[in-house]
């Protein structure tokens, strides 16, 4: 038997994580070095894994299969496709950025209890999250996924409830309320959701009788298994629903500008950029493939509801005031972009919306992990608190603006190319849908440039006058995050070969053709 | 002796004890009763073994002795603790475990 | 063969050049203050001389055979998208790479002193060579997406250098405002592109200009439309014009080459490269020469209101690029010659920008012309420069815009019919209104008594000449703005060279040319005249007077930024404020209202759990008692 590479890429950071948690209170440093270790660990066995992969060969490669419960028929099944390899590497690749970022953003507040290891759980914590993340998208067993799907909300509660943001919007008071509110908040929609989901796993079960992707997706297109209509839809909604709070789309979206808002920048990034893009994962790789005629069913109401978000979180993002919930809303609109991108069901709609997953994650990275070096350096949020930074900070002010720009989609930045594929792929089959959807570049350019300008430009303000620029840790978590979008946004085609066969499988499973040129279906 | 009777002190001795949980609140007087509730259903238990002519529920009466031995050093030293750090033994000082 | 192999490795030169300069001295950090703008100018000047040799390169070949392609690599590839990263060097583009190398190189000579006092000249060099790259990988893209790269590029270089000076709020919002307006029309060139993809299924140009005859005009007719919005965004043109003037907030040096002589001319390169579907898209084309028509009246009275010297002239500049609009908009008998103004007025108008920049220099960067007069006598060099700059912009007879102009002038009229007659009047009466501003501004700056006065802190201006590395790029443009539009006229130069890309057609005016060209000369006389009279008779108030209602209502842009602010800004900010308002209350409060109820429900649940074991062990027994009654119940039934 081979080594289990998928397996060891999820078991080395939750080795990490227990490692971590164990070292003694007084070692701190050493602790965020261990943490760093198995992260970049993780990240080469990613790298091997992506290496691995063979674009050109089976759907589902690197498979591991064990029985795990065997009386319900649940199996520990393992596998990637192209879009899993690209979201491993995603996940993969930030964490070492996050708790770099991270860095002093745990440390115990009163020495005197000389038991208390906040800086050992913040990054045993992250660890623990990137263990699950990575794991649920080489997750080919439905139970399985479902039950990392749930556990991956204990670390995020703890990490929001538990290492807020110091620099809050109001009181001292006020500050642990809304920090154990915005825990709370997150849990509850997020359990919710996985409520429902489990009813819908169950029934699948019941259905089905197995709960292996494959099996199933392998008996519905042989026509072994029939679904009657309705089962289907309801099956589809209870896991859509679940996918669609994480996501989020709107109007489910509440919970998110609380989470980003109270947790510390790191913590942040990994909502929106790692486990967020869960919920996105699993619409791709679950509902279209186990409920093809359901997703085509609902897919006017869902199309509706991500141009919705788009406009929406866009608009809302402009009329924010806190510089998180604004990047908050602006990711609001982005995993509108993404579903989409997912349900235009065009190749390159899907190619779109996975790079999207992507490069959101790395551009709102960036933004996000700057914004946060921005405000541990001023102690506040509020964009009105700021003023000529970028004379005071220029690097920190210029990479702002790299993210910034991102952030709106500029040519030569990644996330132009998958918002670009998402608009052409949604055009071509719902031109209006396209069109309105083209109308968000527009409104990411007025919420980004506002903050800038509010932020970063005009006369020096007095609290601002003495900021430092960045320090080399800060700009070793910047920098390659940069770098990262302007390769991604000049050559794409490393991701692209590898997620391209992975699309076109899904929409082979979903039973789509690309519509073809006008010019061309003359002919 | 109709094996009957048994029952009926069986039931007394239950209907004593459950009173006595229910109305004192001295913890070594409720503790006293739980102890006789076990008591009654024990005798219940024999007096049943001995109607129905099989031995299992002596058997089980064996078992609930041993479990009642065990209560009765883990209550006890509950009891006690208690009452050193209130100094008083009654069961209603002790309401904190409420939302 | 060698030859080929080496115009291979020149072609992405062109655009590595100034793309290496501005990467170089944007992360190069302080070590580079010293050197950074000698190696900026030297970069872009590495970039003429590739141009330079490519384009000799370029005329040693036979018609036919003039056009390179270069595919470098793959850049988006997903199943049925190919968008690559390729060049297209023709004719066409050689005309722009070399007018933006050539101009961006003096540009960059000029800034060398302009910016001289200024702690982040390193900065500014960086943002120019930025946008230099961006420029050559517009004009060079061989696809409409790769174009929009471009196209971008040149945006975010014109938002960095218009809020060059960040820290004053102005700059700052001028630079998001050019931004967002130019997104709008970014908005046209997605669907435009999108729309090419699911119609032709490629949006390389070669394809799609190639088989424009296999679809149908409303297709067409679409695709042109969203090309316009694109061209009036980057082109400031009607309705998205507003940008421009106050894009003037930038050092001048960018205004002269952004937003005169190269970016704001993109519009116009968009819409001749694009010729061939606006050819088949007759509504297209007649919207093209509204905009054109309309913009450039509108720039025209903008800038005879106006009393800021280079907002002045960024009204003329928006009437300028109106007038190659509306003759890209007249089709194959414009398109040259919307080239040729392009290029003509590249030279006089980034001549006249500079100008105005070296009148500022010497004046304490004061701009209102008001506080000008009689400069003649100060600054010579300056003065001539700008007053051939001037004559070559009104038309005067034998200076570079008479040729072009006229040749507009005269197609507009050959447009033929109702249509004919209106735009060649309109054409004129531009020209009447040109000669009548331009005369203006070069009144109140040059002639006349001295006006200005000593500023708050009682510094007198000491109007002085500019140092050398000012006035050497004035004095070259101020030679193209002469000699250019003649050299390209005498024996069709220029229409034979294009010709093969572009194509053309001889129109046939309802009068003779000679005609046209006297009518020229009388509008442009008229114009000067006027001006004369009003400004150069009388003495000029220092203040401006109140002026009538078209005069105050073009000082301000025609209440087209009044419009803007009242419908956009404000609906907006009242939309943004209550979508908060709403989210928070209703979408939110929707899901928070579920869980409060069930909040309360616990909270009463909760006053069972009251800490008594006594009361546990009541309901312990009352629940046997009531489990044992229902076993004994339902056996009993």
């Amino acid at each position: 038997m081979s080594f289990p590479l998928l397996t060891a890429t999820a078991a080395v950071p939750a080795i990490g994580a227990i490692v971590t948690a164990a070292v003694p209170a007084a070692r701190r440093t050493a602790a965020k070095w261990v943490a760093l270790f198995f992260s970049l660990v993780t990240l080469a066995l990613a790298a091997v894994v992506f290496v691995r992969f063979d674009p050109g060969g089976d759907r589902y490669q690197l498979t591991e299969n064990r029985s795990w419960i065997a009386d319900f028929g649940v199996r520990y099944e393992l596998g990637v496709d192209g879009i899993g390899v690209a979201l491993i590497a995603l996940t993969a690749l930030l964490i070492p950025f996050v708790i770099l970022a991270g860095w002093n953003d745990a440390e115990p507040q009163e020495t005197g209890s000389s038991r208390w290891r906040p800086t050992q759980g913040f990054f045993a914590l992250i660890l623990m999250v990137e263990a699950m993340v990575i794991l649920s998208f080489e997750a080919t067993d439905v139970f399985l996924f479902y039950i990392l799907f749930e556990a991956m909300l204990i670390p995020m509660y703890f990490l929001i409830g538990g290492f807020g943001d110091r620099a809050h919007a109001g009181t001292d008071q006020n500050a642990a309320a809304q920090r154990s509110y915005a825990a709370v908040k997150f849990l509850l929609y997020n359990l919710v959701g996985g409520l429902i989901m489990l009813a819908a796993v169950i029934g699948l079960y019941a259905v089905a009788g197995s709960f292996s992707l494959t099996e199933i997706a392998a008996a519905r297109a042989s026509g072994e298994l029939e679904m009657a209509t309705n089962t289907e839809r309801w099956l589809f909604l209870g896991f859509f629903f679940a996918f669609a709070i994480k996501a989020p789309l709107w109007p489910l979206h509440t919970w998110l500008p609380n989470a980003m808002g109270e947790a510390t920048a790191p913590v942040a990034v990994l909502i929106t950029a790692v486990v967020d893009k869960v919920g996105t994962f699993a619409m791709l790789r679950f509902c279209l493939q186990l409920f093809p005629g359901a997703s085509e069913w609902a897919t006017p109401v869902i199309l509706v509801l991500a141009l919705i978000s788009i406009v929406y979180g866009a608009l809302l993002a402009v009329g924010q005031r806190d510089i998180k919930r604004l990047i908050a809303y602006a990711s609001i609109s982005h995993f509108g972009f993404i579903v989409l991108g997912i349900f235009a069901m065009t190749s390159q709609g899907q190619s779109g919306a996975t790079l999207y997953m992507v490069n959101h994650g790395i551009s709102t990275a960036a933004l996000m992990l700057v914004a946060g070096f921005l405000i541990t350096r001023r102690g506040s949020r509020l964009i009105a608190d700021y003023g000529g930074v970028q004379k005071v900070a220029p690097v920190l002010a210029g990479t702002f603006l790299i993210g910034g720009l991102a952030t709106l989609s500029l040519p030569g930045l990644a996330p132009f190319v998958s918002e670009f594929l998402v608009l052409v792929g949604t055009f071509s089959r719902y031109p209006a849908a396209g069109i309105i959807a083209t109308s968000g570049i527009v409104l990411a350019a007025l919420y980004t440039l506002v903050l800038y300008q509010r932020t970063m430009t005009g006369p020096v303000k007095e609290e601002v006058a003495g900021m430092p620029d960045l320090k080399a840790r800060e700009l070793a978590v910047i920098t390659p995050l940069i770098a990262l979008l302007i390769l991604l946004g000049v050559f794409p085609k490393p991701l692209t070969e590898v997620v391209n066969p992975a699309v076109e499988h899904t929409l082979s499973d979903v039973q789509k053709t690309d519509p073809r040129p006008d010019v061309e279906a003359a002919k | 002796m109709s094996p009957v009777n048994y029952l009926y002190l069986a039931v007394l001795l239950f209907t004593i004890g459950a009173v006595g949980v229910l109305i004192r609140r001295n913890a070594i007087v409720v503790f006293m009763c739980v102890e006789l509730m076990l008591n009654a259903c024990n005798l219940a238990l024999v007096a049943f073994s001995r109607m129905h002519g099989n031995l299992d529920g002596q058997i089980i009466a064996f078992f609930t002795m041993v479990v009642a031995a065990a209560e009765v050093v883990v209550g006890l030293a509950i009891i006690v603790s208690l009452f050193r750090s209130r100094h008083s033994a009654s069961v209603d000082d002790a309401s904190l475990m409420k939302l | 063969m060698d030859n080929l192999i080496a115009l291979l490795v020149a072609a992405p030169l062109l655009v590595a050049a100034p793309l290496l300069g501005a990467v170089v001295l944007l992360c190069g950090g302080r070590r580079l203050d010293r050197a950074g703008h000698w190696l900026g100018t030297a970069l872009a000047a590495a970039s003429f001389a590739v141009g330079a040799v490519l384009f000799v390169d370029m005329l040693g070949r036979d018609v036919d055979d003039r056009a390179l392609h270069q595919h470098l690599f793959s850049w988006i590839p997903v199943e049925g998208f190919q968008a690559d990263i390729a060049f297209q060097l023709d004719q066409l583009s050689m005309t722009f790479v070399l007018l933006i190398t050539g101009v961006g190189t003096l540009i960059h000579v000029y800034s060398i002193g302009y910016m001289e006092h200024d702690e982040r000249r390193r900065r500014f060099f960086g943002y120019l060579n930025l946008f230099l790259a961006a420029m050559l990988l517009l004009v060079l893209a061989d696809n409409y997406l790769l174009l929009y790269f471009g196209w971008e590029g040149v945006g975010l270089a014109s938002y960095l250098l218009i809020g060059f000076w960040q820290h004053k709020p102005s700059a700052a919002t001028a630079a998001k405002k050019a931004f967002l307006v130019n997104r709008v029309g970014d908005i046209g060139l997605s669907i435009a592109i999108m729309l090419m993809f699911t119609t032709f299924g490629t949006f390389a140009f070669g394809p799609v200009l190639g088989s424009v005859g296999e679809t149908g005009e409303g297709t067409l007719t679409a695709i042109g439309l969203m090309l316009l919005l694109a061209a009036c965004g980057k082109s400031a043109q009607v309705p998205l014009q507003s940008w421009l003037g106050d894009a003037m907030e930038g050092p001048t040096p960018v205004s002269a080459l952004i937003h005169a002589a190269t970016m704001v001319t993109a519009g116009v390169y968009l819409i001749v490269r694009s010729g061939a579907i606006f050819n088949a898209a007759p509504d297209a084309q007649l919207a093209v020469v509204v905009v054109g028509a309309v913009t450039l009246i509108f720039g025209a009275v903008v800038g005879c209101a106006k009393d800021d010297i280079k907002k002045a002239l960024a009204g003329s500049t928006m009437s300028q690029i109106g007038y190659m609009i509306l003759a890209a908009g007249l089709g194959p008998i414009g398109y040259v010659f919307a080239i040729m103004h392009l290029v003509t007025h590249g030279f006089f108008k980034a001549g006249l920008f500079l100008g105005a920049g070296s009148v500022m220099h010497g004046m304490n960067d004061e701009v209102d012309m008001r506080k000008y007069g009689g400069l003649r006598k100060y600054m010579p060099v300056t003065f001539v420069t700008f007053g051939l700059g001037y004559l070559a912009i009104i038309g005067f007879p034998g200076l570079s815009g008479f040729f072009s102009k006229d040749k507009i002038i005269e197609a507009a009229f050959a447009k033929g019919g109702t249509e004919g007659w209106i735009l060649g009047s309109v054409a004129l009466l531009g020209a009447a209104i040109t000669a009548f501003y331009m005369t203006r501004v070069m009144v109140l700056t040059f002639f006349g008594e001295k006006r200005w006065q000593p500023d708050a802190e009682g510094h007198e201006p000491h109007p002085h000449e500019s140092p050398k590395s000012m006035t050497i790029p004035m004095i070259v443009l101020a030679f193209g703005s002469v000699f250019a539009g003649g050299f390209f006229s005498i024996g069709d130069r220029f229409l034979n060279w294009l010709e093969p890309v572009t194509g053309a057609e001889h129109g046939h005016p309802p009068m003779s040319a000679a005609t046209v060209t006297g009518l020229t000369v009388v509008a442009l006389a008229v114009g000067v005249t006027i001006a004369w009279v009003m400004y150069g008779r009388r003495p000029v108030p220092v203040t401006a007077p109140r002026g009538s209602l078209l005069t105050r209502a073009a000082r301000r842009d025609l209440l087209q930024d009044d419009f803007n602010h009242v419908v956009l800004v404000r609906g907006g900010e009242h939309l943004t404020r209550s979508l908060v308002y709403v989210d928070h209350t209703l979408v939110d409060g929707v899901v928070n209202g579920t869980a409060a109820s069930v909040g309360g429900l616990s909270g009463r649940l909760r006053k069972l759990q009251n800490g008594y074991v006594r009361s546990y062990a009541v309901s312990m027994f009352g629940g046997t008692a009531v489990l044992i009654a229902a076993t004994l119940l339902m056996r009993g039934v």
